[in-house]
């Protein structure tokens, strides 16, 4: 359902939370393009918007932890689109995602701009998120009871005394 | 040295054509696809992924495709792709704490808190080659649990039976390879980047070496942890910590003989492997040249190549090692030449020399 533009403009626009935000894009990266698009394609036409950031691939380098828990050291990189778009309200969105796919970036970022905007977030909460937090949950289940299937209880065995 | 050679153009192209055709196979036999390479030659995109020290499932597939299957041809691939492209920064360090477990195990507790799961092993099969003729079956589902999955380390920790993992400050960078050359002594960061990007081949015998007595560090294999973690990019523009997505990492946590002195109780050691995808054998094999090299740092006697970090870290690269071994294929036409002027002068003086040894030789008899 599109929101007319002068609505959004009245409203306050960065009041979202960054927890909010941040679980959000935790679904949004874990998207198919295809499925992002089809998702946003529920909603109606895209709002116009306008590219702070033109997507771009490029490496980030991936750190871990000396033992698990230490300072860190670099393991490898990876490769990593971003995006930043801007509403016509002013709302700006980013999108930061594994993988060399620039439309997912811009599409993340423009779903991560459009939560910002109160007239919206219902509809992108309901159209986009629930939907993507619902199939992520179902494959992390699946995953989760075919691994716990491998649980193995070992148990020693004393020797004999002679 | 070698020098720029003319010629031979067109030998060279119709090379890299008939390369093309061989790399087809027989073309009445489908073509392998990406997708084909990365969900079923799963291992060997891993592989690739750890030693091309890129992160890119497909990527990993297209550069063993184009290799025909030589998976270090593949990580040269990847490693020269990755000058094409910028780089953004760094994420924020992995919490395998936190890691979705796909497969855990332990050689040191076997009643580990959150359990011990096999997950998808080779482990326990009889390495018997077998056919299949139709679908594996659908895997069986168990009931999952909800309890945290510490580190083994983390147990140990508790009562100081273990080394604490060394802590720097917020403000010490980790040192990159990939920016600066290799200087010795190198820090346990650098080194761990070096094993991470390393030969699997080169850590396996290094590491197999140590257990056979040649540095020795009586390990156990305190837990190996495979599963998904969570990236995350602290982008200034947003100023927050955005997440990018999940990757597949294994962990090995070496526990080694303990230390102790005149004011430390003895404690067990550490040696930590991290690597990309599912290479248990690589990640096991970098925990113990980890321990290893931490010979010096432990007051060890330095005496096997494991301990020794300048021969590890200046010889585990295999795009470096390939390159140098594969570069004796190059013309060296001038250098043989100078060579084979300096033996024919050798002879020269040489064979005079022995018609006078033998003309001495008869006088005297």
């Amino acid at each position: 359902m599109p929101v007319s533009l002068s609505q959004q403009a009245t409203e306050s626009p960065r009041n979202m939370d960054v927890a909010e935000r941040r679980a959000a894009m935790k679904l949004l990266v874990a998207a198919e393009t295809k499925e992002l698009a089809g998702l946003l394609a529920g909603i109606g036409p895209l709002p116009t918007h306008e590219n702070v950031r033109r997507p771009e691939t490029g490496l980030v380098m991936v750190r871990g932890r000396i033992g698990g828990d230490g300072s860190p050291f670099n393991v490898g990189e990876a490769t990593a689109s971003r995006a930043a778009v801007r509403l016509a309200g002013g709302e700006i969105g980013f999108g930061y995602v594994l993988g060399r796919d620039r439309e997912k970036a811009h599409l993340v970022a423009l779903c991560d701009a459009l939560l910002q905007d109160k007239s919206r977030r219902s509809t992108i909460e309901r159209a986009v998120l629930a939907p993507l937090r619902s199939r992520l949950e179902a494959e992390r289940e699946l995953a989760a009871a075919r691994t716990a299937a491998t649980r193995v209880d070992f148990f020693t065995l004393v020797r004999g005394e002679d | 040295m070698y020098v720029a050679v003319k010629g031979g153009e067109r030998a060279i192209e119709n090379a890299h054509r008939l390369l093309a055709h061989e790399r087809r196979g027989d073309r009445n036999v489908p073509e392998v696809s990406l997708r084909q390479i990365s969900e079923q030659l799963t291992l060997a995109v891993d592989r690739v992924m750890t030693e091309g020290s890129i992160y890119d499932r497909e990527l990993a597939a297209l550069a063993i495709k184009q290799a025909r299957g030589d998976l270090i041809e593949a990580i040269f691939l990847l490693r020269a792709f990755r000058a094409t492209l910028p780089r953004f920064g760094s994420t924020e360090p992995v919490d395998t704490g936190e890691m979705q477990i796909r497969r855990r195990i332990s050689a040191t507790f076997k009643d580990l808190p959150g359990g011990q799961v096999l997950g998808p092993t080779f482990d326990y099969t009889h390495r018997l080659l077998e056919t299949w003729a139709d679908e594996p079956d659908e895997p069986a589902s168990g009931q999952a649990q909800s309890e945290p999955t510490p580190r083994v380390t983390d147990l140990l920790g508790v009562d100081d039976l273990i080394e604490p993992s060394p802590q720097s400050g917020p403000e010490t960078p980790a040192g990159d390879l990939t920016r600066e050359p290799l200087a010795f002594p190198a820090a346990r960061d650098v080194r761990l980047q070096n094993l991470a990007r390393g030969d699997e081949g080169f850590l396996l015998a290094l590491g197999y070496s140590t257990q056979r007595g040649y540095g020795r560090t009586h390990p156990f294999a305190g837990e190996i942890r495979l599963g998904e973690v969570e990236l995350e990019f602290f982008a200034e523009e947003a100023d927050f910590a955005l997440p990018l997505g999940r990757i597949t990492v294994t962990e090995c946590q070496m526990v080694n003989q303990f230390q102790g002195s005149g004011t430390t109780a003895p404690h067990f050691t550490r040696g930590y492997g991290l690597v990309f995808g599912h290479c248990e054998r690589k990640a096991m094999s970098m925990a113990l040249v980890d321990r290893a090299l931490r010979a010096h740092e432990l007051d060890e006697e330095i005496k096997a190549p494991a301990q020794d970090e300048e021969f590890v870290m200046s010889h585990s690269d295999n795009v470096q090692a390939t390159g140098f071994v594969e570069h004796l294929k190059l013309p060296h036409y001038v250098d043989f030449q100078a060579e084979l002027g300096l033996l024919r002068r050798l002879r020269a003086e040489f064979e005079p020399e022995q018609t006078d040894d033998a003309a001495t030789q008869e006088a005297a008899e």
